[in-house]
């Protein structure tokens, strides 16, 4: 009997040993994710020290690379998604989680198919059709018709030269993408919300829209901030459907209409070109987003903790 | 505070219900968009021979895309077997081994920022360990970097899934002398099967659209995949990539636009299916 028993311990223990090995696989991962970046751009680390980062020439011919343009268009296609994704997904979260169950969960369930389309077809969609319209009707009607690229606060955004690719197009098409992700973290937290606060609500006379602004996103504020970061993440780190519609300058951009290059399209766009210090700067490019990415998932994770809400990536 | 009349705060109300119905719509166009766009177009493309011949080289006609999904379907398997078994046992030393403590909580977030490293980076990282020392772009790199995309994504889930399992299963289990591991793999992990069913499904299916790590690691070939370890292998994102961006041609662009069509179906059905077919009450919507 004591023989049975060390036999079925030892195999616990094997069995054991393994989950931890494989569990621990990831944290190895990610640590070697941070090492391996770091050694391979450590060239252009050495050469341009702390003025990589704001440095705005990117020049392969005399060999001087800067992280600026790369950081600039990343951070404003980021941005330009995030306004637009924003306030769309909560609405949309909003009213699917009071939609009545069966049209409530056929629509979430298309919502959530949005972000099971692969990125490269998006910037395929975004290629051949919204750039055209991009250049055509929208980016005309905001510089022309409505005379925006004379405001002087606004010119940064309405510029008026256009042709419907750059950081514009490409911010639109990451808020459709991105959408998805923020609007099941927002659906969890909204659903988490006790029954009881928004009765009570209901019950001292607040309308629909008050409830959902003084109560349930009070409540769920920190569920909400950890959905935005995870949106954040998914945007900066977004490669291909940006590459098709960015225009891949490595130039600073002046209006949101210019062609403009992020990290993640320029590293796809020049790596299996580049040598050298060209190579090596690519990678710091790749680190710095690295860098980025990893701070926007502790900031998600901490939002997110708290409410024990889901990542919205498995459903 | 300034009181607002009964009126405006129903206007107020109306306004924002509208704007909510509005969002949903248009999300639901944009989808609705992206795949009549796809449709359409792709269905210029597709023919007998476009799923039978292999791709050409630019400007040569009869081009197909065979060796491209034959090439995808074979990185994505191999991804899913070097994945799926150590993502799903690490999955169980997330939920079933709380006594590990600080470890467990520290492995939880190293997946979840896993989760949300930029598939180009992969790439990258793919590329330096493996296309480098062996010294040639393969079909196995994109594998392994498909994998590495995998990994913490099914582990996650198993872990989420293997959550929901009631304690009274495990300690049932136990009294009935089994050991734990048993007891994991037989009663645990099969009351949760459906659920770790859909998330390696669906985990698949998300790694099987990934472009920016296959552009250094699979890279293109209009050969048949027939040198998976070896040789640059065929695969249907990176030919949808070369074929809209670095190509003048229209039939190009319509082959793209085909293959196009052929890896969002694919997708969308997977999703769709796993969706409809392992629909479980408490995970629905």
């Amino acid at each position: 009997m004591n023989a049975v028993w060390a036999k079925k311990n030892l195999t616990d223990s094997v069995f054991r040993m393994l989950c931890v090995c494989c569990a621990g696989f990831t944290g190895l991962l990610m640590l070697a994710f941070f090492v391996q970046l770091y050694v391979e751009s450590y060239g252009a680390w050495e050469k341009f020290g702390i003025n990589f980062i704001i440095s705005s020439e990117w020049d392969p011919s005399r060999d001087v690379y800067g992280a600026l343009p790369g950081i600039v268009g990343t951070l404003s296609t980021t941005a330009i998604a995030l306004v637009i994704a924003l306030p769309l997904s909560f609405a949309a979260a909003m009213y699917l989680s009071d939609a009545a169950p069966l049209p409530g969960a056929v629509l979430s369930h298309a919502v959530d198919l949005l972000a099971a389309i692969p990125s490269v077809i998006y910037g395929m969609w975004g290629l051949f059709l919204v750039t055209p319209v991009m250049q055509d009707y929208v980016q005309p009607f905001f510089s022309e018709t409505l005379g925006l690229s004379q405001v002087p606060g606004l010119r940064l955004i309405f510029g008026p030269d256009y042709n419907g690719f750059g950081i514009f197009t490409a911010g639109v098409i990451l808020a459709l993408m991105i959408m998805p992700y923020i609007c099941a973290v927002m659906r969890d937290v909204f659903r988490m919300t006790p029954p009881m606060l928004r009765e009570s609500a209901y019950g001292i006379g607040c309308t629909r829209w008050e409830t959902a602004r003084d109560v349930v996103l009070r409540y769920g504020i920190r569920g909400i901030l950890g959905g935005v970061f995870i949106g954040l993440g998914r945007a900066l780190g977004e490669t291909m459907a940006v590459l098709f519609v960015i225009g891949n300058v490595m130039e600073m951009p002046e209006t949101s209409y210019s062609g403009a290059t992020t990290i993640a399209s320029a590293i796809a766009n020049n790596f299996s070109e580049a040598t050298g210090m060209q190579r090596s700067a690519l990678f710091a490019l790749g680190f710095i987003l690295l860098a980025m990415s990893f701070g926007i998932q502790v900031l998600a994770q901490y939002y997110l903790h708290a409410t024990g809400a889901k990542r919205g990536e498995s459903r | 505070m300034k009181k607002k009349t009964l009126f405006w705060r129903k206007l107020n109300d109306r306004f924002h219900t509208l704007f909510s119905a509005a969002s949903v719509f248009i999300a639901v166009t944009g989808m609705i968009l992206v795949l009549y766009t796809v449709v359409i177009r792709g269905m210029d493309a597709v023919s007998l021979d476009f799923f039978l011949n292999s791709s050409r080289p630019y400007g040569v006609e009869g081009g197909g895309i065979a060796n491209a999904i034959l090439g995808s379907v074979m990185i994505t398997v191999f991804a899913a077997v070097l994945a799926i078994p150590p993502a799903v046992l690490a999955g169980i030393f997330l939920s079933e081994y709380p006594d590990a403590g600080r470890a467990v909580a520290v492995l939880r977030f190293a997946a979840n920022v896993m989760m949300g490293v930029p598939s180009v980076l992969v790439g990258l990282f793919v590329y330096v360990i493996i296309v480098v020392p062996s010294g040639h772009f393969s079909g196995f790199a994109a594998s392994v970097s498909l994998a590495v995309i995998m990994f913490p994504l099914i582990m996650r889930t198993t872990e989420d899934m293997l959550g929901m399992v009631p304690n009274s299963l495990r300690e049932s289990s136990l009294a009935l002398g089994m050991t734990k591991m048993r007891s994991i793999l037989c009663i645990v992990c099969r009351s949760a099967r459906n659920g770790l069913l859909t998330g390696i499904l669906l985990a698949v299916a998300r790694v099987s659209g990934e472009t920016a790590p296959l552009l250094f690691t699979a890279m293109f070939a209009d050969a048949w995949p027939s040198d998976f370890f070896t040789r640059p292998t065929a695969n249907m994102p990176v030919l949808i990539t070369e074929y809209t961006t670095n190509s003048p041609f229209a039939e190009m662009h319509t082959a793209g636009w085909g293959a196009s069509l052929v890896i969002t179906a694919a997708v969308l059905a997977v999703n769709i299916v796993t969706r409809i077919v392992f629909r479980e009450k408490n995970n629905a919507g």
